[in-house]
């Protein structure tokens, strides 16, 4: 119950600002009545040309819906955006294994530089961020 | 006398054959880089040793959406780039090959550019 899914879809460019609020509030509704969460909601691409001509358009709108739930949510979920009218394309990406990938080279890039730090009594500036004494 | 007529640009045929062999891919495939004989491979065994850029600069993950940093490794006609061009590893060219169809699916690459 703690797959996290990265649900990005694409709204035609002539949609209004507000019918993408109805949209994204009804899938937000979806996704709490089959028990899952949003985690985030990303328009920050907003509308780009398309690489190609997708249902006769060359421009879209691009949303990014970061979601955490069981795949039988997101077949729901998907199930929606299909019948939407004016989503064009969609695509689900399953992150949660990435993301432990990713946290786990993390993990041991940051012990192998703590050790390192460690060993050196000199503090290494990155991690440390502002040091008050540090003169320009 | 071998070395005294080889500098000049006589085409004799020990010295173009010598080149051409040099120059050529080799009739039994040397192993390693050379393996792969066709155009544009088999010239210098090593054609300067290319790092993976994802491991060099430990660049730890890509998605889809990162599509400048896709876009490198996609050809003008929209093809993904062999490895033994680019340099890639092959975790991270599975990876990369992974995330080009996945923007190809969503639109932010094309999936053929001007014909090839």
């Amino acid at each position: 119950m703690n797959r996290t899914y990265e649900l990005m879809f694409i709204v035609r460019p002539d949609m209004a600002e507000e019918d993408q609020d109805k949209l994204l509030s009804t899938l937000e509704a979806a996704v709490s009545s089959s028990g899952g969460q949003v985690k985030n909601v990303d328009r920050s691409m907003g509308k780009r040309r398309l690489a190609y001509t997708v249902r006769k358009f060359n421009d879209g709108i691009y949303v990014l819906l970061t979601v955490e739930g069981s795949g039988g949510m997101v077949r729901e979920l998907e199930r929606r955006l299909r019948v939407t009218e004016p989503v064009i394309k969609f695509l689900t990406v399953r992150i949660d294994e990435d993301q432990k990938r990713i946290d786990k080279i993390k993990a041991i890039r940051d012990a192998k530089r703590k050790a390192s730090v460690a060993s050196a009594p000199a503090a290494t500036p990155e991690p440390a961020g502002e040091t008050p004494a540090v003169t320009a | 006398m071998a070395e005294e007529t080889r500098p000049t640009a006589s085409p004799t045929a020990e010295g173009g054959a010598e080149r051409a062999e040099r120059r050529g891919p080799r009739p039994y495939g040397q192993g390693g880089p050379g393996a792969s004989r066709d155009a544009g491979a088999g010239r210098k065994f090593f054609r300067r040793k290319k790092v993976c850029k994802f491991c060099t600069e430990k660049i730890d993950s890509f998605n889809y959406k990162d599509v400048r940093l896709l876009a490198q490794f996609v050809a003008e006609s929209g093809k993904i780039v062999p490895r033994r061009l680019t340099g890639v590893c092959t975790p991270h060219q599975r990876r990369l090959s992974a995330a080009i169809k996945q923007a190809r699916n969503i639109a932010l690459l094309p999936f053929a550019g001007r014909a090839s």
